[in-house]
C-alpha cells in the first residue's frame, strides 16, 4: 500500500513539475542574430608567425532555424625553440571549415555542428550536439553538450607513419540572471582522449652528469587522458553604460596537470559609434607527472615528455580593442556594420623549461637560462548585421 | 571524472525542476534592458572568441569549459 502511495505521489509531483515547466513561459528564446564577420588574424611570438583569414556567416531560415558556416586559415611559419633545437624551420597551412545548424523550439535551442581541420600531417573531424533550455521566466538557461572527434596523425618525414586519436567532450552549463544589472555563468567540461597524443617530431633530452653520457630520444606519452575544467564567469552592468566582466577557471587532468586562469575585462561605449575594451588574463599551470626538461638516461621512465606546454609556467595577457559602428548607406539590406581592431600582448615565463639555444654548446646541460617569450596577437574584423 | 559531469547534469536538472515549483522571477522582463545591451554578452563576437580560444588551447594545457560548443583543436 505504502509503495503504491509513494508511486502515486511521485507521479503527481512529476506531472506538476512538467505542467509548471510548460506553463512557465514568459517570452521565447531567440535565435542568434544574422551576421557575417571577416577577420584577419596574426600571432607573432617565440619564433612562430601565424596569420590568415577567418570568415563566419550566419543566416536564419524561417523563425526557428539558423545556419552558420566558418572558414578559417592558419598560415604558419615556425622557427620555435622546439623546432630550432632539433630540426629546421618550416612553413605549413592549416584550414578549418565548420557548419552548424541551430533549431529553436519554444524555449529550447538545439545545435548540431561539424568541424574539419586539415593540415599536412594532422586531419581532425569533430561532430557536436548541444541543447539549451530557458526556464524560470528566462532567468536561467541550462545547457548540455557532447562532441566526438577523430584525428588522423601523419609524419611529414616518414610516409609509413600513421596514427589516430579519439576525443570526446561532455559539458554542462548554466547561465543565471542575478539582478537587473548582473549575470553569472558556470560551465563544467570533461574531455577524454584515447590514442596517439604526442607530437611525432619532438624528443626529450637526457644527460648523466656522472658519466657524461647524453643524447635525445623520442617522447613517450600515455595513450589516454581525461581532463576536467570548471569555469565561473560574471558580468556586471555599470550605471553609466559600461560593463565589467570576470572569469575564473580551474583545470586538472590525469597527467597530473593542475591549472587555473583568471580574467577581468572592461567594455565602455565611448560615444555614439565607438566602443573601447580592455582586459587582463593570468594563467598558471603545474607540470605533467612525466615532464622533465632534462632526464638522466634514455629509459628513465615509461613516459617522458619535454613539451614546454606540459611544463610549469605562467602567462599574462593584456589586451585592448576598439570598435567603430556604422550604418551602411549604400547597402540598404544591411542593418548595421562595425569594424574592430584588437591587440593582445602575451608574456610566457617558464619555470622548468630551459632555452637550449642559449647554451651555445659551452653550458652544462640543465644550466641553460630558463625560457621565456612574448607574443603579439592582432585581430582585425569587419562585421555586418542583416 | 565523467561521473562529475553526469552528476552535475542530473543535479542541475533536478534542482531546476524542483525550483520550478516555487521560484518567481525576481527580475521581470521589463527590467532587463541593461542585460539585453550587447556589451553584456559573454561572447559578443563569435569570430574573435573562437580565434582567441584556439590561441590559448594550442599554447596551454588547460582546455574546455570556455562556454563555446564543439571542440577540436586539430593541432600538434
Amino acid at each position: 500500500m505504502r509503495e503504491g502511495a509513494v508511486v502515486a505521489v511521485t507521479k503527481r509531483l512529476l506531472s506538476l513539475v512538467v505542467l509548471l515547466c510548460i506553463s512557465s513561459a514568459a517570452s521565447a528564446a531567440l535565435l542568434p542574430e544574422d551576421r557575417s564577420d571577416v577577420m584577419f588574424h596574426r600571432y607573432d611570438g617565440g619564433g612562430v608567425e601565424v596569420d590568415g583569414p577567418s570568415i563566419l556567416v550566419r543566416k536564419s531560415i524561417g523563425q526557428s532555424v539558423s545556419v552558420s558556416a566558418n572558414y578559417y586559415v592558419d598560415s604558419i611559419s615556425c622557427a620555435s625553440v622546439d623546432v630550432m633545437s632539433s630540426a629546421s624551420p618550416y612553413t605549413e597551412e592549416r584550414t578549418e571549415t565548420g557548419l552548424s545548424v541551430d533549431y529553436l523550439h519554444d524555449k529550447t535551442m538545439m545545435t548540431l555542428s561539424y568541424t574539419k581541420s586539415d593540415e599536412s600531417d594532422y586531419l581532425s573531424e569533430t561532430a557536436s550536439f548541444d541543447i539549451s533550455h530557458d526556464m524560470f521566466g528566462d532567468l536561467t538557461t541550462v545547457s548540455l553538450g557532447y562532441s566526438v572527434g577523430n584525428d588522423d596523425i601523419s609524419n611529414n618525414t616518414d610516409e609509413t607513419f600513421s596514427e589516430t586519436a579519439k576525443k570526446q567532450y561532455f559539458r554542462v552549463g548554466i547561465t543565471q540572471i542575478l539582478t537587473k544589472n548582473s549575470l553569472m555563468g558556470i560551465n563544467l567540461e570533461t574531455i577524454t582522449d584515447e590514442g596517439f597524443l604526442r607530437s611525432p617530431y619532438r624528443s626529450v633530452r637526457y644527460w648523466n652528469s656522472a658519466t657524461g653520457a647524453g643524447g635525445t630520444v623520442s617522447e613517450a606519452y600515455p595513450e589516454t587522458r581525461t581532463s576536467n575544467a570548471l569555469a565561473f564567469s560574471v558580468k556586471y552592468f555599470l550605471p553609466y553604460r559600461a560593463a565589467l566582466s570576470g572569469e575564473y577557471r580551474y583545470y586538472n587532468d590525469t597527467w597530473g596537470i593542475d591549472a587555473s586562469n583568471l580574467e577581468i575585462g572592461y567594455i565602455h561605449p565611448l560615444e555614439k559609434d565607438w566602443t573601447f575594451e580592455v582586459h587582463y588574463r593570468y594563467y598558471t599551470q603545474d607540470a605533467a607527472d612525466f615532464y622533465s626538461d632534462l632526464f638522466t638516461r634514455a629509459d628513465e621512465q615509461n613516459y617522458m615528455a619535454r613539451d614546454k606546454e606540459l611544463s610549469t609556467y605562467q602567462d599574462h595577457t593584456i589586451g585592448v580593442g576598439v570598435s567603430y559602428e556604422f550604418k551602411p548607406e549604400k547597402w540598404q539590406f544591411l542593418d548595421r556594420g562595425s569594424f574592430t581592431l584588437a591587440v593582445d600582448y602575451i608574456r610566457f615565463n617558464y619555470d622548468d623549461f630551459r632555452d637550449v639555444l642559449k647554451g651555445g654548446g659551452s653550458v652544462t646541460p640543465g644550466e641553460e637560462p630558463l625560457y621565456s617569450f612574448s607574443a603579439n596577437v592582432i585581430k582585425a574584423y569587419l562585421s555586418v548585421w542583416y | 571524472m565523467l561521473d562529475y559531469v553526469i552528476r552535475a547534469a542530473v543535479a542541475i536538472t533536478t534542482a531546476s525542476l524542483l525550483a520550478a515549483c516555487s521560484v518567481e522571477p525576481w527580475v521581470k522582463p521589463y527590467e532587463r534592458a541593461n542585460l539585453a545591451d550587447p556589451i553584456m554578452s559573454f561572447s559578443p563576437n563569435p569570430v574573435e572568441k573562437r580565434y582567441i580560444d584556439h590561441i590559448y588551447e594550442v599554447r596551454e594545457s588547460a582546455r574546455g569549459a570556455t562556454g563555446a560548443g564543439g571542440g577540436g583543436c586539430g593541432c600538434n
